[in-house]
């Protein structure tokens, strides 16, 4: 027993009681501290479930019924039915399997590739570092999206192809982030240590600095997830990529954005509004986690 | 100053010539046959072999390259195989359309976005404040071709208040006389205030779609700019000394966020030089954008490759020029040193 907490303890009713770190604030729960963040991951969820378990339970999406063919919003067809007669709700359900694997493993590989090749940049930096910031510049004085455009239509129309070509106009935005992270990171003692324990270079700079240079790209690749659904369905809006009939929402607006001259607005507004949202879920996440924009 | 000129400049070259070299090689990848698409489906392979040769088709690759590099330093970006016409002329006739509708979509941006980030920043963690931030994860959530389509059906064909997506003007209009290339200014040179007040009622949906996606990371970074001069120490010490708390916020707080927010605009608008792809398809709009994309429907190579230099070029000056204002906004920030945004 230490002398301080004997004289203390001894007193029985003026009990030693620490001061708290925190000045005594109750932590609040998320829903509080975050609230648009809570908001993101209820609406994701209702995503997630509609993509695993919706395709079980509504109609063929690629079913055509001519009879049928532009039928309004009704409890039958929650969305309508386009002008094949094929139920939107159905097809908006299918798609949302899609899109959300292709933002979400898009922004994964992108963020994967970045954060390699920044880290490279950062740790080692000299000419290599200088080679590949050059080639970023490069990269990206290209608007993301035409670049992503010219990429489809060098590989090919193709559901992969689209992944390859979106991850590619993500990539730098990692490679930046994880760069200047990584800059200020090997100046860190932790990073002197390691190489002191006999580390390798390329074991410091992947297994010590990289982890730690992550942070800011695993909020960025929120981001990312819900721009790359926009630029996935914004090929595919242009016939690029994802082609009809696949149910796909950019597909679906583009087919249904002639129906509107003859106001059958369900059929575009509604896939457009899930695109939307699925994005806003994303966003309002990697907002509240202190997300920058590029 | 100077020599910080010339090193900018350099490493500019450097980026541009990486441009054209990447460009260039992935054009030479793209699948498909250019002088299949000048010659149209029916043509006999002798007619090919003439407009391959005709185009430089035929030459090794490297010698197409310093071909094409010789005539780009002297303004030559080739012949379009799609139209026929000169690259450079075509991307010109195209670029103001592009630059009118990326200006007045950056000012829509700017006139709503700041005044919101202001706020925002003003009533930290009130109502008003979240109320901004969703408007602002909904602008940066926004698919420009959803809101196109909205803004054309509710404006034109419910209410009719807009005119239809034609482009710049009705058809049967005739353009003013070009001076600067922007129709509305152009018009008001011309004392035509009907055709300059059509200008703008053609101008009106695309703009604000665009506006509407760019005010997102206005909001964003006027937000978060003001809210850290708020709490810094010079505005506490003013507040402290009785300057109003109105003062405080236009007249420290508004112009130290300044440079952050002249950064955003900045990157906004040489997003925008490549004009909006969507946006100038779904309201057809004769912009460079839509040149690029018919350009790359069809493999039209030169075409291309001259839009995607010029866009280069464009945004590269454009960076410069806001390093220089920089310096003028704020006179403690030398030429040379990092801008931390």
């Amino acid at each position: 027993m230490n002398p301080a907490s004997g004289k203390l303890g001894a007193g029985g009713a003026n009990r030693f009681v620490p001061p708290r770190i925190d000045g005594g604030a109750k932590v609040l729960p998320l829903a509080s501290r975050k609230p648009l963040a809570v908001v993101g991951m209820v609406i994701l969820s209702v995503y997630v479930l509609l993509a695993a378990v919706g395709p079980f339970f509504v109609a063929d999406p690629v079913a055509t019924d001519p009879a049928n063919a532009l039928l309004p919003p009704s409890l039958d067809h929650l969305m309508g039915t386009d002008n094949f007669g094929r139920d939107v709700f159905a097809r908006a359900v299918h798609s949302a399997r899609l899109d959300l694997t292709l933002g979400v493993v898009i922004a994964i590989c992108a963020m994967v590739i970045g954060s390699a090749i920044g880290v490279v940049a950062g740790y080692w930096g000299g000419a290599i570092d200088e080679a590949l910031m050059r080639l970023t510049d490069i990269v990206l004085a290209f608007p993301g999206f035409v670049l992503a455009l010219i990429l489809v239509a060098v590989l090919g129309n193709s559901t992969v192809n689209v992944g390859i070509a979106v991850t590619a106009a993500f990539v730098p935005y990692f490679i930046r982030l994880t760069r200047a992270q990584a800059l200020s990171e090997r100046e860190l003692e932790y990073v002197d240590g390691a190489k002191l324990a006999g580390n390798r270079s390329g074991r410091v700079a992947f297994f010590h600095v990289l982890p730690n240079s992550l942070q800011p790209s695993l909020v960025t690749a929120t981001l990312v997830a819900g721009w790359a659904i926009l630029t996935v369905s914004g090929l595919a809006f242009l016939g690029v990529g994802i082609k009809p009939p696949t149910a796909e929402w950019g597909v679906m607006v583009s087919e249904g954005a002639r129906d509107i001259d003859s106001g059958q607005w369900w059929t575009s507004l509604f896939p457009g509004g899930m695109i939307v949202l699925a994005a806003m879920a994303f966003h309002f996440i990697g907002d509240e986690f202190g997300g920058r924009e590029a | 100053m100077w020599r910080y000129l010339g090193r900018r400049l350099l490493v500019s070259v450097v980026t541009v010539a990486g441009i054209v070299v990447v460009v260039f090689f992935i054009m030479r990848v793209l699948p498909g046959d250019a002088a299949a698409v000048r010659a149209g489906p029916y043509a006999s392979e002798e007619k090919l072999e003439q407009i391959r040769d005709q185009f430089g088709l035929n030459d090794p690759v490297p010698v197409q390259f310093v071909n094409y590099v010789r005539d780009a330093v002297g303004g030559d970006l080739g012949t379009s195989i799609r139209t026929g016409g000169e690259v450079t002329e075509e991307l010109l006739i195209r670029l103001p359309a592009s630059l009118e509708l990326a200006f007045y979509a950056v000012l829509l941006a700017v006139l709503a976005g700041v005044p919101v980030g202001v706020a925002a920043a003003a009533r930290r963690d009130t109502w008003t404040d979240r109320v901004a931030r969703v408007v602002a994860v909904l602008g940066s959530s926004m698919a420009f071709f959803w809101l196109g389509l909205i803004l054309t059906f509710v404006f034109f064909f419910k209410l009719g208040w807009f005119p239809g997506p034609v482009g710049r003007l009705g058809i049967v209009t005739q353009p003013p006389e070009t001076v600067t290339g922007f129709f509305t200014v152009d018009a008001a040179l011309a004392r035509d205030w009907a055709l300059m007040w059509e200008a703008f009622t053609y101008l009106a949906l695309p703009a604000v779609t665009v506006g509407f996606v760019l005010s997102a990371p206005i909001i964003k970074i006027v937000r978060s700019s003001m809210i850290e001069t708020l709490d810094s120490e010079y505005v506490r010490t003013a507040r402290a000394v009785g300057v109003s708390r109105r003062q405080v916020l236009f007249r420290d707080g508004f112009r130290n966020a300044l440079v952050p927010v002249t950064t955003a605009i900045g990157i906004i608008f040489g997003y925008m030089l490549g004009g909006n792809i969507i946006v100038e398809l779904i309201f057809a709009w004769p912009g460079v954008g839509r040149y690029a994309y018919e350009a790359l429907r069809v493999n039209d190579l030169e075409a291309l490759q001259g839009f995607v230099i010029v866009v280069g070029l464009l945004y590269i000056v454009l960076n410069v020029v806001i390093d220089f204002v920089y310096s003028w906004i704020d006179p403690r920030i030398k030429l040379g040193q990092k801008v931390v945004a």
